[in-house]
């Protein structure tokens, strides 16, 4: 991934509206995470600091600047699940995979979100892609 | 064939609607994928039609549609079967509904081009006729503030400016609502048609709609609408036939709760942080890229047709002015029957959450309901009969909202809820202002010490100054009303908070 790989990502957003967060929403898809020496193509193409693009990405809950889990088990933490055991369901989980939320890991990795719209069915899980509504333990670990 | 309706909804996906589809595909249905019908405690809710009536069964897992499918439910209806609802629009929950916004969904593929009869009226009505009858409605914004739509649209219209904007927030973050989610996957030429009506009357020819990006389903799906209203030219040049010009893009934002703040939605548009603006100006004023722009949330816009086809009086005739027309609530949390409940505004919250939703899930004893998302009130047993307008609600010292309910039952810790509302304000906060970016973080640690049985005297005042500064010196409603959560819940639930008993 050169210099010129990376701008042809981000150059289709040039001239878009929000092109900045559409181009980082790009680099995210194709490279799993944002690189920081991508940063300062990003910060060419849209002519705006290199802190600037950082301020973007520090920003934004979906920017992630470092590689992803194997698997990443977003737990919803928002009121409408925490009224179904949400609380519960994430400390069983901490105890299932031996982690703790928001702690970096590379097999599992505990995130957490807040509000999946799945309100009327919750606890809401996603498991990388898949979401999981009326989650448990032993639903997730039957998820293949 | 027999057809075999199965909605591509989130809800029901999640609940393994995909793979029930497959089966019923593969035991040779023909699967129409529908939007849902809002009775969430159903899903996935399929539907076979048999000689034109639709008997609908639920909730189904590939389990149970295996059973079914062996049981014959191909070949004819299966009424006894415990799983049988009858036909949908038959159910309760339903038929006690009165839906403007909501009345396709389910019934078809949300990609099907609805009848456009409502834009073609509009379009041949002068926009100041238009914004007229938004005025006579009533209607008011569907986010949260409840502001009065015409006085944004005659704004725009009447700000002399190159170029204008219409902006749908779609960036739904409150816990406990999902309208704008289940709109978008289940009726999205809804929104469109709407947005389309308020841009001729408002001169904007550009529109935007801002999604959250946790909804995947939804952008996957509009993004498909909005090539075939292009297709079928409800959108783009001479919109079917008019001198009327509208373009329509979707914008996908990055996880952040303010951006659904109006003036941080403009500056996550415009490419940066999703700080909010100090207003003035306001965008109908100076939006995006300084332009004149109507903010609304998706079921503002999506209510627009609707006044179109039934007319501003019958319209503000429905629900009790000056809360006018019907309202989207979502019922969510520990309830038995959760789901979307499109009724004219006036209902008590007792016919909501004992009726609709027929009591907790849990079956123990109900404790409280949050009204309007993360910075909504929690009310009490007391509160039930208290209807659900603006006005009632700011009685109570609670808002409406987006329209969210979320029931607890006996087990919740108002004194853990009170904790949540300002860890997260900390979580959220854009960091502009002070009182919001320390504020929640000082409360946080106050809830602390009054959950661990520490705190005294000294601690509950700087929880009620805490709250007296955020509401009165925030920027935006995210500071300024993250003390409703926390007040509501000590004057209702004063038993939740203890002092330490002195030794």
């Amino acid at each position: 991934m050169t210099d010129d790989d990376v701008r042809t990502h981000v150059l289709p957003h040039q001239h878009k509206l929000g092109g900045p967060i559409r181009a980082l929403h790009e680099l995210m898809r194709v490279y799993g995470y944002i690189h920081t020496e991508h940063l300062p193509t990003v910060a060419d193409v849209f002519n705006i600091s290199v802190a600037e693009v950082r301020g973007i990405v520090s920003f934004y809950e979906d920017f992630k600047t470092h590689p992803p889990a194997r698997t990443t088990i977003r737990i919803c933490q928002a009121e409408a699940c925490q009224a179904v055991g949400s609380r519960r369901l994430t400390n069983e989980l901490e105890t299932a995979y031996h982690t703790k939320l928001g702690i970096r890991g590379n097999d599992v990795e505990l995130e957490a979100v807040y509000c999946l719209g799945l309100c009327a069915s919750g606890p809401a899980v996603q498991v990388n892609d898949r979401l999981i509504a009326r989650a448990s333990v032993e639903k997730l670990q039957a998820t293949p | 064939m027999t057809t075999v309706y199965v909605p591509l909804d989130t809800v029901a996906v999640a609940l393994d609607a995909n793979v029930v589809a497959d089966q019923l595909s593969q035991a040779g249905a023909t699967v129409i994928r529908n939007g849902s019908h809002g009775l969430a405690w159903l899903e996935p809710l399929i539907e076979v039609e048999h000689s034109d009536e639709r008997v609908a069964y639920g909730p189904m897992t590939p389990t149970t549609v295996t059973g079914l499918i062996a049981d014959g439910v191909l070949e004819r209806p299966l009424t006894d079967h415990p799983l049988c609802q009858g036909p949908i629009v038959n159910h309760d929950f339903l038929q006690s509904q009165h839906r403007l916004v909501f009345d396709r969904i389910g019934h078809d593929s949300p990609l099907q081009i609805p009848d456009l009869a409502d834009v073609l009226k509009a379009l041949a009505m002068p926009p100041d006729t238009l914004i007229q009858m938004i005025e006579t409605s009533g209607l008011r914004g569907r986010g949260g503030a409840g502001f009065p739509a015409h006085i944004k649209w005659r704004t725009v219209r009447d700000t002399e400016a190159p170029r204008k904007y219409l902006v749908c927030n779609a960036d739904e973050g409150d816990s406990g609502t999902f309208a704008d989610r289940m709109l978008l996957e289940g009726d999205p030429f809804r929104l469109i048609e709407g947005m389309v009506i308020a841009g001729h009357a408002t001169g904007s020819n550009h529109g935007v709609v801002y999604l959250r990006s946790e909804y995947p389903v939804a952008e996957t799906l509009f993004q498909r609408a909005l090539e075939i209203a292009r297709e079928c030219n409800l959108i783009g040049q001479n919109v079917l036939g008019s001198d009327f010009d509208f373009d329509l893009e979707l914008f996908v934002g990055a996880g952040a709760y303010i951006c659904g703040e109006e003036t941080s939605l403009l500056e996550s548009l415009e490419g940066r942080r999703g700080q909010i603006r100090i207003k003035p100006p306001v965008p109908a004023i100076s939006g995006l890229l300084s332009m004149p722009t109507v903010v609304h949330n998706v079921i503002s816009f999506a209510a627009v047709p609707a006044i179109v086809r039934l007319g501003g009086e019958t319209y503000r005739d429905l629900g009790v002015a000056p809360s006018s027309g019907t309202m989207s609530f979502q019922l969510a949390g520990n309830v038995k029957r959760g789901g979307l409940i499109e009724v004219p505004f006036g209902i008590t919250l007792r016919e909501i959450v004992e009726g609709y939703g027929q009591g907790t899930l849990s079956g123990r004893p109900f404790k409280t309901v949050q009204i309007g998302g993360p910075l909504g009130a929690y009310l009490s047993q007391q509160d039930l009969d208290a209807r659900l307008t603006y006005e009632a609600m700011a009685e109570l010292g609670a808002g409406i909202g987006h329209g969210g309910l979320v029931v607890f039952d006996d087990t919740v810790d108002l004194a853990e809820q009170a904790r949540y509302a300002f860890e997260f304000c900390e979580l959220e906060s854009c960091g502009k202002c002070t009182p919001c970016r320390i504020g929640s973080v000082r409360g946080k640690e106050t809830m602390d010490q009054i959950i661990n049985g520490r705190a005294r005297a000294q601690e509950f005042n700087m929880i009620n100054d805490l709250c007296e500064v955020m509401d009165r010196t925030s920027l935006c409603q995210m500071g300024g009303m993250t003390p409703i959560p926390v007040r509501s819940a000590m004057e209702r639930f004063p038993e939740d908070f203890v002092q330490e008993t002195s030794a």
